[in-house]
């Protein structure tokens, strides 16, 4: 049920009451959607602000391939809407539960296999409201492609996994969905499916996926049937057994790969695409034509970050046994410097989400 | 100053003759004109460092240049500041086919990017109509557009990575070569922010593989409307189109005298629709496209047969600006974005306004994603005729506001729209972003007085607007 308009003033002033209230008692607070994400960034703790209520379509008009809702509102709604008229979000942002919310799809800024392709989940954001740690309401951006006036502050909020502020909606670009989509396979090593994705990925072909795991390479092919078509030619692949579930077990993390017994430590690597294979032990998963892998490692933390930063990335540590320690990958001192001024910029009280991405953040 | 400067950089590097910082005195927004106290020409980004580190510590304003060919006033020097110009970083670094991305000083000219990709197959996408001028650094600052914007994206899609050096004269690196990097997205911020924040010393580029195919079409209408309708049905088909750009009669009329694209004079907008992509693909949804902007109205849709005649129908649209200075002594960019549905609108209201200010208009513009460029035309030389026109741009972007768009697309707000800053935003978001300027150049040193207004100029606006409703031309904020 989305949340009637006549409502909104006075949840708005609840929310805002209880900012001052956090602030005046220095108390943080933890901003929550459906929690289906709750494993990821930091451990940390406050007085709960549940977004759920918060939901509903605000505005959507196909041709203007714009889409305006609630915070609170789910990935799965805004998904179906819009798949009724031909369009989806193009970032396919992992959902790993049916209630997964807007709000906390931008504040983790997670995209899915299409990423390399389309853009991701900052690529298609217009605009947002949010509530600031500063207890202010503000809207910034707006509905409409193009827009140079003033900082690009909800970009800057996608990501921030809410250490900025409540966003309270948000406005995203979409795309027309493919007409037609092929899921492609070949066995090799992961030699020669770096090489064969580094090959593909230089031609003008309707690409829409790359991945590689346990000796197999596998495409995803959109676009109109000619198009893609005329790709699966040029690939020379089989067609996958597993089909399109394939892509939406890797976007979702529903494959059987995703989901070891709790306590293993789950790295999410976010490197150039042509990097070569990396010293770190453990079962991995390619994604993202090469930019994105996924590892079992039981290997210490900085290590990690240290094979990360010397090819060009960085690494998270996405499902681990110890959150309480740090998760993303520790920034340089002037970037950290940067990252605290900003901090005091848009939550001088640090009550949002305080320690979720960063300890003293 | 100066002598600190002159230790290290060489003497033909520091301008301080009054007649060569005349050279600077504006972008191509020339209405406004400041000469600024010396004019810097690093190599280095070891001088940016050095200089800005100088200017830090003696509280001294400096505005970064490219090209200048910003329409907003940007790089508009201050009075007693240094303006530092990128010009000599043109050096292409490394273009790497195999990730394909290009590595670039700030100085790089946007086109010649693409030209030295070409040879492995690769682009860079943004293509602002003043390519062949413009900076890299000047289209990071603008986040500018450019005619193939609607299916590849802004700057800000187009950048893997930037080197910046802060007011302090520290060397960031923001984003990297993966596709996203940890902590906060600051190369978005950066995006955009008009040489308020920190000045752009490298940046890493996505490059992409040339289209295989293009084909380019013109359709005529008898009304605004219909075209807009057009433009509404191509979307709602789902098709994006790589170009999608709509005329008005007197745009049709001036392009037309100028280069004998062939336009057909009398119809009241024409659209230009260029797809990109295989040759199936693009010959299937060139037909589609065809059908739908008939049954939306179309008096005739012409398809190019060739390489030249696609050439020929953008040729007119690409000399819009020279083909308006034909006809005017002088005219005004306008850079507005609403929502596509009230294109007609919009521009029909465009219509009245020229009536009530009595200057002419011409809308040659971005109609794909709604982004509205109406030049209006005036004569500086008759007494008056500027400040009409400003005044006349002021409401337009207004208008623009009012209908659920935005006063700038891809020009920045720079000085120009520093008032329409206040109707777009309330106190307390101008606020916000003062204090994100504040995170950055807590003197406030770069740039100052660009892109977000003091709430005291607004207050004064809202009060002068509100009571004469006719506005004088603004001063210039002095620091
Ligand atoms: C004929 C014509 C057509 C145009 N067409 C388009 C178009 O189609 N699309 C579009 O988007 N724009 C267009 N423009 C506007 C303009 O070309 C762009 O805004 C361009 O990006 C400005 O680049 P520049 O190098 O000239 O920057 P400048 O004008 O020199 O500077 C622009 C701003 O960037 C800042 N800046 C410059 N370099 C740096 C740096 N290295 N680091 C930090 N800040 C910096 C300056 O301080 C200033 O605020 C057009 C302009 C003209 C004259």
């Amino acid at each position: 049920m989305a949340i009637p308009s006549k409502d909104i003033p006075e949840f708005h002033a609840r929310l805002k009451d209880k900012v001052a209230e956090a602030r005046a008692r220095g108390q943080p607070l933890l901003i929550q959607g459906s929690n289906s994400k709750s494993f990821y960034g930091r451990h940390c703790e406050g007085e709960s602000v549940d977004m759920t209520a918060y939901r509903g379509i605000i505005n959507y008009d196909p041709t203007e391939l714009v889409i305006t809702a609630n915070a609170g509102t789910s990935v799965k709604e805004l998904e179906e809407v819009l798949a009724r008229e031909g369009q989806m979000l193009p970032f396919e942002p992992p959902c790993f539960s049916e209630t997964t919310t807007l709000g906390g799809m931008i504040a983790t800024g997670l995209s899915g296999p299409r990423r390399p392709y389309t853009g991701s989940v900052r690529d298609y954001i217009l605009g947002t409201r949010c509530l600031t740690g500063r207890g202010e309401i503000l809207k910034f951006g707006g509905e409409v492609i193009k827009n140079v006036a003033g900082y690009d502050v909800s970009r800057l909020m996608t990501g921030a996994m809410g250490t900025l502020g409540i966003i309270l909606e948000a406005s995203l670009k979409v795309l027309p969905l493919p007409k037609f989509e092929l899921a492609l396979c070949k066995a090799m090593t992961v030699t020669e499916a770096m090489y064969v994705m580094g090959e593909i990925a230089r031609k003008s072909l309707c690409i829409s996926g790359a991945a590689y795991q346990n000796g197999l390479v596998r495409f995803r092919l959109s676009g109109k049937q000619v198009a893609v078509e005329k790709a699966w030619k040029a690939l020379g692949l089989h067609e996958d057994p597993d089909g399109l579930d394939y892509w939406q077990g890797l976007r979702n993390h529903t494959l059987d790969f995703f989901n070891r017994e709790n306590g293993s430590n789950l790295w999410r690597l976010s490197v150039p695409a042509n990097t070569a294979s990396m010293e770190i032990q453990g079962d991995s998963l390619i994604d993202w034509g090469g930019a994105q892998r996924w590892y079992y490692s039981e290997q210490p933390a900085e290590d990690i970050w240290q094979i990360a930063e010397s090819a060009g990335g960085h690494a998270t540590l996405f499902r681990g046994s110890n959150n309480a320690k740090e998760v993303f990958q520790p920034l340089s001192t002037v970037m950290h410097k940067l990252h605290q001024q900003l901090k005091q910029a848009f939550d001088p009280d640090r009550i949002m989400n305080r320690g979720r991405m960063y300890p003293d953040f | 100053m100066i002598e600190k400067f002159l230790k290290f950089l060489p003497a033909n590097s520091v301008i301080t003759a009054e007649e060569a910082l005349r050279v600077y005195e504006c972008d191509a927004l020339s209405a406004y004109r400041q000469i600024p106290a010396c004019v810097v020409l690093p190599d280095t980004v070891e001088q940016i460092q050095e200089i800005l580190q100088i200017c830090h510590a003696a509280d001294v304003p400096v505005v970064a240049r490219g090209a200048g060919t910003g329409l907003s006033g940007g790089a508009l020097p201050v009075t007693d500041g240094v303006v530092l110009s990128l010009a000599r970083l043109t050096r292409i670094l490394e273009i790497d086919p195999e990730l394909r991305i290009a590595r670039v000083e700030p100085g790089v000219r946007n086109l010649s990017v693409s030209e030295v990709a070409k040879q492995y197959g690769l682009f860079y996408a943004p293509d602002p109509s003043s390519q062949v001028a413009c900076t890299i650094g000047g289209n990071i600052a603008e986040n500018s557009g450019g005619v193939h914007c609607l299916k590849y994206g802004l700057t800000v899609h187009n950048v893997m990575a930037l080197k910046v050096v802060t007011m302090e004269g520290d060397l960031i690196k923001l984003g990297g070569e993966a596709l996203d990097s940890a902590g906060l997205d600051m190369l978005a911020l950066m995006t955009g922010s008009e040489g308020m924040l920190a000045i752009v010393v490298e940046a890493t580029l996505k490059l992409l593989p040339l289209p295989v195919h293009q084909k380019i079409m013109l359709a005529a209408f008898d009304t605004v409307e219909e075209a807009g309708n057009g433009v509404a049905a191509i979307i709602a088909a789902g098709i994006i189109p790589a170009g999608l750009e709509m005329m008005d009669n007197p745009g049709i009329r001036a392009c037309e005298d100028f280069v004998h694209a062939g336009y057909p004079r009398e119809a009241a907008a024409i659209l230009l629709c260029e797809l990109d992509g295989i040759p199936e693909e693009v010959e299937a949804e060139s037909q589609e496209i065809a059908d739908l902007l008939r049954d939306a109205g179309a008096t005739e849709v012409r398809m190019a047969r060739d390489k030249a005649e696609g050439e020929r129908f953008w040729a007119g649209r690409k000399a819009a600006f020279p083909a308006v200075g034909r006809i005017a002594a002088d005219y005004y960019c306008m850079d507005g974005t609403i929502p596509r549905k009230h294109i007609a609108s919009v521009l029909q209201r465009i219509r009245e306004l020229s009536a009530e200010y009595k200057l002419g208009v011409v809308n040659v513009f971005h109609a794909g994603d709604g982004n509205l460029h109406p030049l209006i035309l005036y004569d500086v030389a008759v007494p008056g005729e500027l400040e009409r026109a400003e005044e006349f741009g002021g409401r337009i972007l207004e208008t623009c506001v009012e209908v659920g768009g935005t006063i700038t697309g891809e020009h920045g707000v720079g000085i120009e729209k520093i008032n329409q800053m206040c109707v777009q935003f309330n106190s307390a978001e101008l606020t916000q972003f003062h204090a994100v300027k504040n995170a950055f150049d807590p003197k406030g040193l770069l740039n100052p007085g660009k892109a977000v207004p003091t709430l005291r100029r607004c207050a004064e606006y809202g009060a002068m607007h509100v009571h004469s409703g006719k506005l004088s031309f603004p001063e210039l904020e002095r620091f």
